[in-house]
Order: C-alpha cells, then sequence, then structure tokens
C-alpha cells in the first residue's frame, strides 16, 4: 500500500496537533499563517496557540519569552520572512541567548526555493539556508517529503535548541514508503551509482532522481543522496559514502556560492582532506520577475531537469580520464 | 520555594533615598573604571532600579537567580544599566569583587550587560528586544497559572524600534496585566533629543491609545516611582502596565545632565572625584 502525498506543513502539523493532546508544554504560535491542520490546533488548543499577527520579529521574541518558561515552541511563517524579517531577533533572542538558557523554538517556515511560484520573490525563498547556516546553536532541517517532514518532530520536542525547518509549499512525491529517514545520519542514499553522487536538498532530491534516471541512459551512473540535516549529518558516514566516487554534485534551491550547501560541502571535504572533484548547481544570483510554472523557472536559472542532466554530463566528461585509443 | 519572602519587606523612605545616591557613587565609581561604559544613560535610571529592587516591588532570589518563583526583570537597555552592577553585586548576586574587574579580562561585568551575569535574565545589549521577550514570558505565566509580574525596564530612543510597538499591541489584545513596561524616559538617545529625532510625542497617551494602563511618575524621585510600582503591580484590571519616568540622562553629573551628546561623553577622572567628595 502506497502513502499518498501529503503537504509537508499538515504532515508535520498534524504530529504536533496529536503531541499536544498529550504534552501541555507545547505551544504554538503563528504569524498570521494558516492551513487546515493548524485550525485544528487552533480550535482544540486556544490556550497554547497565538496568532502574534503580520509581525514576524514579534514571534520570535514572544516565542523566545514562551520557551524562556520551558514550552516547547513551534514558530509558524512563511520561510523568507520567519528567517530574514526577523533575523536579529533569531540572531539575539534565539541563537545567542540559547547559549546560556535553555530553549527549544522550531522555526517552521514554509515556502522553500520556488514553491510559492507565481509570487515572486518576496515569497521565494533562495537564501534562507545560507542566513541560518551563519549562526551558531540553530539546526537546519530541509526535508525533501512529507514523511520526513513529521518525523522531524521527534527531534523538534527531544532536542532543545533553535532549529529552523525549511518546508516545500507543494505536495511533493514520497520519499520514504518504508519508513523515514535514519535521523541520526541526516542524510540517506536514495540511488546508487559510480561515476557521480547528487548531494540534493529539499525538491532538488526530486530533480536529482530524474536527472540519475536520464543520466542513466547515457551511461552515467549517478548516486543521489538526499541531505535534509543540513547541521548535524554524520560527517564520518558522508565521508565513507563519498569515497568511491570521483565528484560530487551539490543540488540546491537556493543562491549558489552564497554560503548553501556548496559551500557546506566545500568545507566538508576541505576540512576531511578530500580531494574529490565538485560541481555546484543552484540558482544564478539575482533576482528575477519572470511568471511560468516551477520547472520553467528552474530551467531560467539553472537548476531544472535539463540543466542539471546538461550540466551533470559536461561534469563527468570534465573529470573522467580521456582513454588513448591506441 | 524556600527562603523567598512574598514580597520584599518594603524599604523605609530615607533608606531608599540613601541607596539611590549610594547606587549612584558606585556606578560613577564604576565607570572611573571602566569608562568603555556608558555613564550617562546608567544615571538617569538609578531610582527605577532601586526601587524595584529595595522597593519591594520585585520578588527575587539572589541564591536562586532562575527560581521560577521569581518576578521577571527585563533590562532592555543593557548599555544604560550599569548603575545595576553594584545593586546585584550588593544583593548577593555575584561577588562584589567584580565591580574591581568591569571591562576587565577574566571579569563578568562588561560595557553592555551580558546574561552570563547572574540577575540578567536576556540578551540586552541590542535595543528593542526585551519588550517583546518580556510579552511571551508574561503569556507563559498566564497560561501556566503563575502569579509573577513581568517587568522590562526600556530607555524612550529605543522605543524607536519598531518591535517594541508590535508587543505593545499583542500585549494589551490579550490583557497581559502581569506585564509592566518601566520606560526611563530620559528624553536624550545617542545623537541628541529624541523629541527632535523622531518625537515620541507624550509616551503615555501612544500607550493608552494602544490600550495600555499608563501613568507617569519623577524618575528621579525614589519614592514617587515605588509607590507608582507597586500600585501599577496591585492591579488586575486586564490591562499591562506603563510607568513613564521622566529622568534626566546623566542626572546630578555636570556636563553630562540634560547635554544632548552626553551618551558619548566621559567625564574626567577628577570631575568624578569630586563629585565623590561632595556632600549629597
Amino acid at each position: 500500500m502506497s502513502i499518498r502525498p501529503a503537504p509537508m506543513r499538515d504532515a508535520l502539523l498534524d504530529r504536533i496537533a496529536r503531541a499536544m493532546a498529550q504534552d501541555d508544554r507545547i505551544f504554538f504560535a503563528s504569524a498570521d499563517f494558516g492551513s487546515p491542520v493548524l485550525d485544528r490546533i487552533r480550535s482544540q488548543f486556544p490556550e497554547r496557540f497565538i496568532n502574534v499577527g503580520v509581525a514576524e520579529q514579534n514571534l520570535i521574541n514572544v516565542s523566545a519569552g514562551l520557551a524562556l518558561e520551558g514550552y516547547k515552541v513551534f514558530a509558524y511563517a512563511i520561510a523568507p520572512f520567519i528567517t530574514m524579517r526577523c533575523y536579529e531577533q533569531i540572531r539575539v533572542n534565539l541563537a545567542l541567548l540559547s547559549e546560556v538558557r535553555a530553549m527549544n523554538v522550531n522555526l517552521i517556515g514554509v515556502g522553500a526555493g520556488y514553491s510559492y511560484v507565481v509570487s515572486g520573490p518576496t515569497h521565494q525563498c533562495y537564501e534562507d539556508l545560507s542566513v541560518m547556516r551563519a549562526l551558531p546553536n540553530v539546526s537546519i532541517y530541509s526535508p525533501a517529503d512529507h514523511v520526513t517532514a513529521a518525523a522531524l518532530f521527534d527531534r523538534c520536542v527531544a532536542c532543545a535548541g533553535p532549529k529552523y525547518l525549511r518546508l516545500d509549499a507543494q505536495v511533493l512525491p514520497v520519499l520514504y514508503e518504508s519508513g523515514p529517514p535514519d535521523q541520526d545520519r541526516g542524510f540517506s542514499v536514495l540511488r546508487d551509482g559510480e561515476t557521480v553522487a547528487l548531494v540534493a536538498t529539499g525538491y532538488m532530491v526530486h530533480t536529482a532522481l530524474k536527472a540519475a534516471e536520464r543520466l542513466a541512459q547515457t551511461g552515467i551512473a549517478a548516486a543521489v543522496i538526499d541531505l535534509f540535516d543540513i547541521s548535524h549529518f554524520s560527517v564520518d558516514h558522508m565521508q565513507a559514502t563519498l569515497a568511491p566516487f570521483a565528484g560530487i554534485v551539490t543540488m540546491e534551491e537556493g543562491f549558489r556560492g552564497r554560503g548553501g550547501i556548496d559551500s557546506m560541502m566545500f568545507e566538508f571535504l576541505a576540512r576531511r582532506g578530500l580531494a574529490t572533484r565538485m560541481f555546484n548547481i543552484g540558482v544564478e544570483g539575482r533576482y528575477r520577475f519572470e511568471l511560468g510554472t516551477r520547472a520553467e523557472l528552474h530551467e531560467q536559472v539553472g537548476i531544472g531537469l535539463e540543466a542539471v542532466v546538461k550540466s551533470v554530463s559536461a561534469f563527468v566528461r570534465s573529470i573522467q580520464p580521456v582513454v588513448q585509443v591506441l | 520555594m524556600s527562603g523567598m519572602p512574598d514580597s520584599m519587606p518594603p524599604s523605609d523612605s530615607s533608606g531608599l533615598r540613601e541607596k539611590s545616591r549610594w547606587v549612584w557613587e558606585q556606578t560613577l565609581r564604576v565607570h572611573r573604571r571602566a569608562p568603555e561604559t556608558r555613564l550617562a544613560s546608567s544615571l538617569s535610571p538609578v531610582e527605577i532600579f532601586v526601587a524595584l529592587y529595595y522597593g519591594g516591588v520585585l520578588r527575587f532570589d539572589s541564591r536562586e537567580p532562575l527560581s521560577p518563583q521569581r518576578d521577571r526583570c527585563i533590562i532592555s537597555k543593557g548599555h544604560g544599566s550599569i548603575c545595576m552592577y553594584p545593586i546585584l553585586a550588593d544583593l548577593g548576586y555575584f561577588p562584589v569583587a567584580e565591580l574591581q574587574k568591569v571591562c576587565q579580562s577574566g571579569g563578568i561585568l562588561g560595557g553592555i550587560p551580558d546574561p552570563v551575569i547572574p540577575g540578567y535574565e536576556t540578551v540586552n545589549g541590542s535595543l528593542g528586544h526585551g519588550l517583546g521577550v518580556g510579552t511571551g514570558i508574561a503569556l507563559a505565566l498566564k497560561r501556566t497559572g503563575s502569579d509573577r509580574s513581568v517587568f522590562v525596564v526600556t530607555g524612550d530612543g529605543e522605543l524607536h524600534e519598531g518591535a517594541n510597538w508590535e508587543a505593545i499591541m499583542l500585549a494589551s489584545h490579550h490583557r497581559l496585566d502581569n506585564l509592566h513596561l518601566v520606560v526611563d524616559n530620559n528624553q536624550i538617545s545617542m545623537l541628541g533629543n529624541t523629541d527632535k529625532i523622531v518625537t515620541h510625542g507624550s509616551l503615555a497617551a501612544r500607550l493608552s491609545a494602544f490600550g495600555w494602563d499608563c501613568a507617569q511618575v519623577n524618575g528621579h524621585d525614589v519614592l514617587a516611582v515605588r509607590d507608582a510600582l507597586l500600585q501599577m503591580k496591585g492591579k488586575s484590571d486586564g490591562q499591562p502596565k506603563a510607568l513613564i519616568a521622566l529622568t534626566k540622562k546623566g542626572h546630578r553629573v555636570p556636563l553630562l545632565e540634560g547635554a544632548e551628546l552626553s551618551h558619548v561623553m566621559n567625564p574626567k577622572p577628577e570631575l568624578i572625584d569630586s563629585l565623590l567628595e561632595s556632600k549629597p
């Protein structure tokens, strides 16, 4: 029996709603942002729900205050707003304060990458991984399907500290039919390969799987890795996983070369002393206003399926030794 | 919890005035040793903090600074609270010897206080954060059935930060009458008179319009401040409370008091010495 794909936010919020019935120390705060499951939380737990209004700075500050008093807080808003509108509140009252005071605040940002397809660059989000990575003490999660998103709930309540969950606003195909990926490992190998490893996060995992299928037809065996725990993936397991590959391609729905998972993987390789070649697929660093489907927008900025197949093929050619025919 | 009285015993009148003078002197001494500290903005709230900590307003236990039974006091105007260093040392939050090491290697008391200092609840260096966090704390206390209070001390320049007004709107909407804002209204921020920069008009009128229960007081009359704080703390009327304390930046320091640029002015050590020798 297959699992029906669901919105990541509803899968996660459903876990939260069910837990709120058992655990009266869970508090939910929204910056006037909803979902059908949130309606349930609002009506069932009015004493542990607050809508602070269109006010993300206050969302963070109030969440910090609630957490200082022992609540496990889930704060909920659109991804670019819950990260960048209130960045200094996150820095000061979550990242910095959690250095000395115990606090569990989970920021749920909906609308990773281009998932708000026709809403334009204010609602799209290509910088959040970079800016959130800059903050110590903040854990970052970027699930690629609703099964993973729902499973992250366990981590949210079990681990103290500020966290940022970057959720897609669209319904994505299910990747983990037989249960969520290993959270301690923080990444999952979805397809084995030999030539090159595609390390992708969020929506781009799905593009990577399609690209690997296409590449296979041209003789390139590409592995696909879903990296969903951006801050605490197991580095030993990652090294062992990547060791056989001559090349790695990072794939993210965020600006390329500006501190996203591309930078993170560069740092990882350098720290581990690995000489593996790397190529980065990410959004070209400028803002655009064109309308189109997500696939069309992705092609325009170099992260669409066609662009990925083309650039990975070129990368593989560039790293493979030329075979001299005598 | 054991050892904490339900309320600190109210001090007698002369005691609070004497304590205010003592804190004022100690603040000058700290600044003389550590000129990196902001003196002018730390002298305007002396009586506010003396009233809060010695006037029977706040419940606290310096041996257990984060006791659930304490009233939460968030000192949002962090840079302008150097006068809290001698107060917290005097109350036993940390050894008095720390006052000799302000801004020095190995000390805990910096030019701007950090929450590693026992008695400081939150991060206070960046302005405009305390009221929002205090609002969250006040909400949590309400929802957990606690009768403890939250006090947040801000400056008036700090109220230019818009995040404050997000909290001000939310607190009144949710009838957080356990939240108390005390504004050290010294009317001068870094570059001059706040009234000339971006005027608050009447802060009391503004906050009242936002649904807050407001009172005004001469912020250097420690007994009046104490009485006003006790009165606002005692009211459960469904409204958050604000006390606008009219104060003077650089209070009782010639050169600083009322000077538009006092925020960044450091009096010479000789002037501080002569002030410390002078009769109150």
